[in-house]
């Protein structure tokens, strides 16, 4: 899940709580209309979305980082220029989030800001570093993976221009995570030591791809009023074992151990059991941190301090071309 | 606060017979450049033969608040319909 742990404004409201005009937007939402920039909308609801669209567009942007790191050393033409589409697939879904948060009011110069200030946060995945090419292999397989498990449900979101952001990324998203999974299939064919390497990358992967999910169902006090917005459609402990389930069978098809001695199949539940993250690591990387949190976030403000005459030069001269043509 | 760029409303027709459909939104400093920005962000894969772009602050709207006054005198009028008139079978198709 690229965003997690997003502060909702308060507890569940109770429909005797509710004012006359929430009591008829929750009755909207339940019959699954859609709501629209131009609608009247709770506060609280305009707030988390701006928390939860922002996050997921930050996420976006910032995971162009680790992947963007390999493309000088991709292994091959064909395979630098499918990290190349990937990695610009990554900045187009940033863009597409970032609209659908700016129609409920917020500038994209004040989301940058908050994200560099620290006051918007990202994935805690993307605070991991990627060491080797298999890495980008394991990034495609199980991070693209667990965002799918995510965004597929949020393509039916309350929220109109959200809904349509995710139509449009998980279109794309499927070749991540296929292209993800071949190199993984390439990798453990190839010698022992890339094999290894395969081996490395799923152990490092594994529990951060679970962090994503965020934390326990017990333990995620957020969850019940978006839930009832329906900008929050699965719980995390949910969308979590359906990730799991889905990947053991992959991983075995690789010939791969996923690094848990507790995991086995579940007859009664229909699922594997499975052992959790490390929560004090997980706490600690959206703290700040994560072993390369100042890395990115440093590389994200030296682009926004870098681009500035960019922006501003492209600006003046368009400023100063419509005078002109005014002028005429 | 920084001047930020415009942004702009963009309009793709998916291949020719179509009309060009609202996908999406970029900001862009101008016109030139929202479509060569629209090319990269709207048509990675083939999605279009033709882009209009069209500054957000020019598109007037219906307001949403009027939106019974606007839209609801439409919806007694069912003689508009075809399906309101009963023509036999004998008739054949029409």
């Amino acid at each position: 899940m690229y965003a997690q742990m997003v502060k909702s404004t308060g507890t569940l409201m109770s429909r005797e709580d509710m004012s006359p005009q929430e009591a008829a937007f929750q009755d909207r939402v339940d019959a699954g209309d859609k709501i629209e920039p131009q609608d009247w909308m709770p506060e609280g609801y305009r707030k988390t979305l701006i928390r939860q669209i922002g996050q997921h567009a930050h996420s976006e942007i910032v995971g162009q980082l680790p992947e963007g790191n390999w493309i000088t050393r991709a292994p091959t033409l064909e395979r630098k220029q499918i990290l190349i589409a990937k990695v610009q697939d990554e900045a187009g879904h940033g863009l597409y989030l970032y609209c659908a948060a700016e129609t409920l009011g917020v500038s994209r110069d004040e989301l940058t800001e908050d994200l560099l200030a620290g006051r918007m946060k990202y994935s805690s995945i993307f605070n991991y570093p990627t060491l080797t090419w298999a890495d980008i292999g394991a990034v495609g397989w199980l991070v693209d993976g667990a965002a799918i498990m995510n965004q597929v449900p949020l393509q039916r979101t309350s929220y109109g221009p959200y809904a349509r952001a995710m139509v449009r990324i998980c279109k794309e998203e499927s070749f991540h995570q296929r292209q993800g999974y071949s190199i993984m299939m390439k990798m453990v064919n190839g010698t022992p030591e890339q094999r290894e390497m395969a081996q490395d990358a799923l152990n490092r992967f594994w529990y951060p791809s679970l962090m994503m999910f965020g934390p326990s169902d017990k333990d995620s006090v957020h969850s019940a009023q978006s839930m009832a917005w329906k900008i929050k459609m699965n719980s995390n402990d949910e969308l979590r074992q359906k990730f799991v389930d889905q990947t053991v069978p992959q991983a075995e098809y690789l010939g791969l151990t996923v690094p848990d001695p507790e995991l086995r199949w579940n007859e009664e539940k229909g699922g594997y059991d499975f052992s959790e993250p490390d929560w004090d690591e997980f706490y600690q990387v959206l703290r700040g941190n994560g072993p390369c949190n100042a890395e990115r976030i440093g590389a994200r403000q030296k682009a926004w301090d870098d681009g500035a005459w960019v922006r501003e030069g492209l600006m003046a001269h368009a400023e100063k071309h419509a005078r002109r043509v005014a002028a005429e | 606060m920084s001047n930020e760029w415009p942004l702009w409303e963009i309009f793709i027709r998916g291949q020719n017979g179509l009309s060009h459909r609202h996908v999406g939104s970029l900001h862009a400093p101008d016109a030139e450049m929202a479509v060569k920005n629209a090319r990269d962000v709207y048509s990675r894969r083939n999605e279009g033969v033709s882009i209009w772009v069209v500054k957000s602050a020019d598109i007037t709207a219906s307001v949403p608040g009027e939106k019974g006054p606007m839209f609801e005198p439409s919806q007694s009028k069912i003689y508009r319909h075809p399906t309101f008139y009963e023509i036999p079978d004998d008739v054949g198709h029409m």
